[in-house]
């Protein structure tokens, strides 16, 4: 029998970690990346990756915590059965990281240094200094150049996949793609395809994203019929650069080694920040959230700064908003020690020192929590099937989705120092349940009808063909469509969202889709043509926008990193014991209806004729951790808490009563 | 947001001169742009704003210039290119600095040392071969879960850190006078296992340069990645290896993360020296 061979697109951590397993599984491996793999967008993670350890299990925590933060802090949106199989895997897949290599910070005694991140009371972020996704990238990157020396892997770099190969029953045989210097159109037979191909944050525009993460590649699949899962749940990070290229992350580390965040009291205080004495300063996220303090989930830490720019008008600039991110009062050695990189590139782009002077940070696009939908097997201990041919594989079968572009492990809010793990752990994980699913299979990469290879080339071709030369009247240019796309994205569905400014958008998206499918391009080339590369991705974000878009509109509540005021719950107002009892019986009555309707994963397939998303709605599996209110910091929390523990008591006991008789 | 001098007279608009060539082999021509001053540019985005007009100075329409970038924020490797005479990360090039430096325009150029694909893209893959000569990785036996690695101490991190934040963008060999551009033409017929084949030989004849010296020192200080210390110093000691070094420290003054490239490189010329002994003694 000849080799097993898969096609993984994209060499992220997700798409090397999986290249690594399938390699060592003895499949060989085609490599597919927009860029040398070794400079995918996973290299600007900065602050770390979460595992419970031994010192954290000393003091209370566990993998069952860490299950639990996440699904509380993605406000229970989270498929929990592949979240749990996440957490316990967790500290083995940080081993395995260190056994590559990987340089991880150390304490005194030489064990790996843990740093405390949002959302959770533990310290169980392992980190390399500011730059531990590029550390953990080029771990995986060694061991896959090593892979390729020994003949098991080919890459294939400077590639943009176009599409799957589907047969005629609809299973995913290979994978079309196209040389980004020679303009060569290539099929790839393969027994599975993996897309591993990151977030889609170039659809608004400027975002903390590299510019490969276009989210074209899972668009891609959409397109071709793959369903796409909570479109709308886009993370807006709360602290960034603004830039006019690109909004620069400034790490959750910050504040996880003490960063305060901090405006004056006076609006626009036109003091130097060390001039302004503590009493004239108003610490908000302390103020407001005493628990968690600076280290809220990264929905609420947003919501928050733009409020204190927007609605108090307490932003530090008048021209731009921004807040002070402080780290001033630490010790310069230990700053240098845990967060160079991240403050080196502050001092690079913005000219201050931030060791010497606090931040000016603002939030922006961050992350996608949402992806192509993908299945999973249940464990019978409520994880997942080690090596079930169906964890990871979307609806079209032979194809799957892991890392940043899957759906299921960060609900409506992803913690931080949670996705270095998703994309790992997705990756190693799935390596032998794809291997299964080769195994299972009649017809292998090497038996695919060389008709259907060359009749999925031609129909690329075809596309490339007519933007190059199919509007020679027309003066659409893509740059400025982006950027109109990108600048509607931002202002309707980023931190707040509202159902009118909603509704306008997706008119002004659906017309801006029309244009850009009529673009005329400035370089009609054949040899190294960005522009008609850049053209391609750009009409392929527009399916990906119109879910966001139609999600956001659909969905009127509010869950994690989807805001909308005009849903939001209030907090308790009576200072009576017997009224806010009552009030908050009220409260918790509105949440399990809200419940009933909304906590469901909005799914999304494609309409190639009226160029639309249908969405349907699907139920989360929600059986290991039971919702609860999502609390952190509102008014009246106790009293909410109270209500719902008592219910849910009693809603166990009738369980255990029935289950007894 | 830059500590601008306030007083300072910023210019209406910013020439761009770009050396530009439309392939491999092709002759290279200059083109000069115009864009209208806007405050905190970096060279990405000027290079954004031309490739939306796609117009020279004089109001000819011309193809975007093709480049090279990724994440924008100096962590990836992908923008290098010569800036003002400078080999450098483009992303991390802030106009109005350089507009200090020479107010008249910027002058852009691809890297020197790698064959130009197109403008100011150059193929780099070279630097790639150099960590698979020296076998850059950690011999582990599996991807299996094994319990974790070995301890280390914070000294130990501390040293190996630094090395391992090299991002493989080319500046040092780029400023190399031992690194001599290499560029294959394509034989009639020859096929791409074979082209590649002939390319890899062509690296491994030539120097290795410091990115790759300083990954050996790396991995040859990890506790599991000594296993094989000998066999990159083979490497090393072999044709195109550590002995090219003209110590010209070029290397080291353009590193964009200020790896101590130079002291990797006396790391290794001492290794070297104790390897060819001990190699003598075993014949």
């Amino acid at each position: 029998m000849s080799k097993q061979r898969v096609v993984v697109i994209g060499g992220g951590l997700a798409g090397l970690s999986s290249t690594m397993k399938l390699a060592e599984l003895g499949v060989q491996v085609d490599l597919l990346s927009l860029t040398p793999v070794k400079r995918s967008h996973s290299v600007c993670a900065q602050g770390g990756i979460n595992s419970c350890n031994d010192q954290t299990r000393q003091l209370g925590d566990s993998e069952w915590k860490h299950l639990d933060d996440t699904v509380y802090g993605g406000d229970f949106l989270n498929h929990q059965p592949p979240v749990k199989e996440m957490a316990y895997w967790a500290p083995k897949v940080i081993d395995l990281m260190d056994r590559l290599g990987v340089p991880f910070n150390r304490t005194g005694e030489g064990f790996i240094d843990r740093r405390r991140f949002g959302g959770t009371l533990y310290k169980r972020t392992a980190f390399a200094g500011a730059t531990t996704g590029q550390q953990l990238l080029y771990g995986l990157d060694e061991q896959v150049r090593r892979q390729e020396a020994l003949g098991n892997v080919r890459k294939f770099e400077f590639w943009d996949f176009l599409g799957p190969i589907q047969d005629e029953t609809g299973r995913c045989r290979g994978a079309v793609a196209q040389d980004l210097v020679s303009m060569e159109i290539r099929a790839f037979p393969a027994d599975a395809v993996v897309v591993a191909t990151g977030g889609c944050g170039l659809v608004y525009g400027r975002s903390t994203m590299s510019v490969f993460c276009n989210g074209s590649a899972a668009s891609r699949c959409f397109q071709a019929g793959a369903k796409y899962g909570n479109a709308e749940f886009i993370q807006v990070h709360p602290t960034a650069i603004p830039g006019s290229d690109k909004l620069r992350l400034m790490s959750e580390s910050a504040r996880g080694e003490g960063g305060r965040v901090w405006v004056p009291r006076k609006p626009h205080d036109s003091r130097e920040p060390d001039n302004i004495p503590t009493g004239e300063r108003y610490y908000f996220l302390e103020d407001r959230y005493p628990e968690y303090g600076n280290l809220v989930p990264r929905d609420i830490a947003t919501r928050e700064i733009f409020d204190i720019c927007v609605n108090d008008g307490l932003s530090v600039d008048s021209e731009r908003m921004c807040v002070y991110l402080d780290l001033t009062h630490i010790p310069k050695a230990e700053l240098d020690r845990k967060l160079g990189g991240i403050l080196e590139i502050y001092e690079k782009f913005q000219g201050v020192d931030p060791r010497e002077e606090p931040m000016r940070i603002f939030p922006a696009v961050h992350y996608s929590m949402g992806g192509l939908w993908a299945d999973y097997v249940r464990s019978s201990e409520g994880g997942l099937q080690s090596g079930a041919p169906r964890n990871h594989m979307t609806n079209i079968e032979g194809l799957y989705a892991i890392g940043e572009c899957d759906y299921h492990y960060h609900g409506a809010n992803r913690l931080g120092a949670n996705s270095l793990l998703s994309c790992i752990f997705t990756g190693l994980f799935t390596g032998p349940s794809i291997q299964n699913y080769i195994s299972n299979q009649s017809g292998g990469y090497a038996d695919v009808e060389a008709s259907l290879l060359s009749g999925a080339v031609s129909k690329q071709q075809e596309r490339h063909d007519n933007l190059l030369t199919g509007n020679p009247g027309s003066d659409e240019n893509p740059y400025l469509i982006h950027q109109e796309l990108g600048d509607i994205m931002t202002r309707a569905a980023t931190v707040v969202r509202r159902n009118d400014q909603l509704k306008e958008s997706i008119g002004k998206v659906d017309e801006l889709h029309e244009r850009i499918m009529k673009v005329n391009l400035a370089d009609s080339g054949g040899w190294s043509n960005q522009n008609v590369i850049f053209a391609k991705s750009v009409q392929d974000m527009f399916p990906i926008a119109k879910c966001i878009l139609k999600g956001a509109l659909n969905r009127d509540e509010c869950r994690g990193a989807h805001f909308k005021p005009d849903f939001q719950r209030p907090s308790l107002t009576a200072e009576d014991p017997a009224e806010r009892r009552k009030q908050a019986e009220a409260w918790c009555d509105t949440f399990a209806e809200n419940n009933e309707k909304y906590l469901k994963s909005t799914i999304a397939s494609y309409d190639a004729n009226s160029m639309q998303p249908d969405l349907t709605y699907e139920d989360v599996d929600t059986s290991l951790v039971p919702p609860r209110p999502r609390l952190y910091g509102l008014v009246g929390a106790e009293d909410i808490e109270q209500v719902w523990k008592e219910r849910s008591g009693e809603k166990k006991d009738k369980d255990d009563t029935l289950a007894a008789t | 947001m830059i500590a601008l001098d306030s007083a300072a007279k910023r210019p209406e608009f910013i020439n761009v001169r770009v050396r530009r060539q439309d392939g491999p082999g092709k002759e290279p021509y200059w083109q000069l742009f115009k864009i209208p001053y806007e405050h905190e540019l970096n060279v990405i985005s000027v290079l954004q704003r031309i490739a939306a007009q796609a117009k020279t100075s004089d109001g000819q329409k011309v193809a975007p210039v093709t480049w090279d970038c990724g994440c924008l924020e100096e962590v990836c490797g992908s923008c290098t290119m010569v800036i003002n005479g400078r080999v450098r990360q483009s992303c991390s090039a802030l106009v109005d600095r350089l507009l200090e430096d020479n107010p008249d325009e910027l002058v852009l150029e691809p890297m020197n040392k790698f064959p130009v694909v197109r403008d100011l893209m150059v193929d780099r893959q070279r630097l790639f071969r150099g960590l698979e000569k020296v076998k850059a990785w950690v011999p582990v036996d599996s991807y299996y879960n094994m319990g974790s690695g070995e301890r280390q101490s914070q000294a130990t991190q501390e040293q190996n850190y630094p090395l391992s934040q090299c991002m493989s963008c080319g500046c040092c060999v780029d400023s190399c006078p031992q690194y001599q551009k290499i560029e294959l033409e394509r034989m009639p017929n020859e096929s791409d296992e074979d082209f590649l084949k002939r390319q890899n030989e062509a690296f491994d004849e030539a120097f290795v340069g410091p990115h790759a010296i300083s990954q050996a020192m790396l991995f040859n200080n990890h506790p599991t990645g000594k296993a094989i210390a000998d066999e990159r110093m083979d490497a090393l000691t072999d044709t195109g290896g550590i002995q090219m070094c003209g110590n010209a420290q070029n290397c080291v003054s353009v590193c964009p993360k200020e790896i101590p490239l130079t002291t990797s490189i006396g790391r290794a010329g001492r290794a070297a020296t104790v390897h060819m002994i001990k190699k003598w003694f075993d014949k």
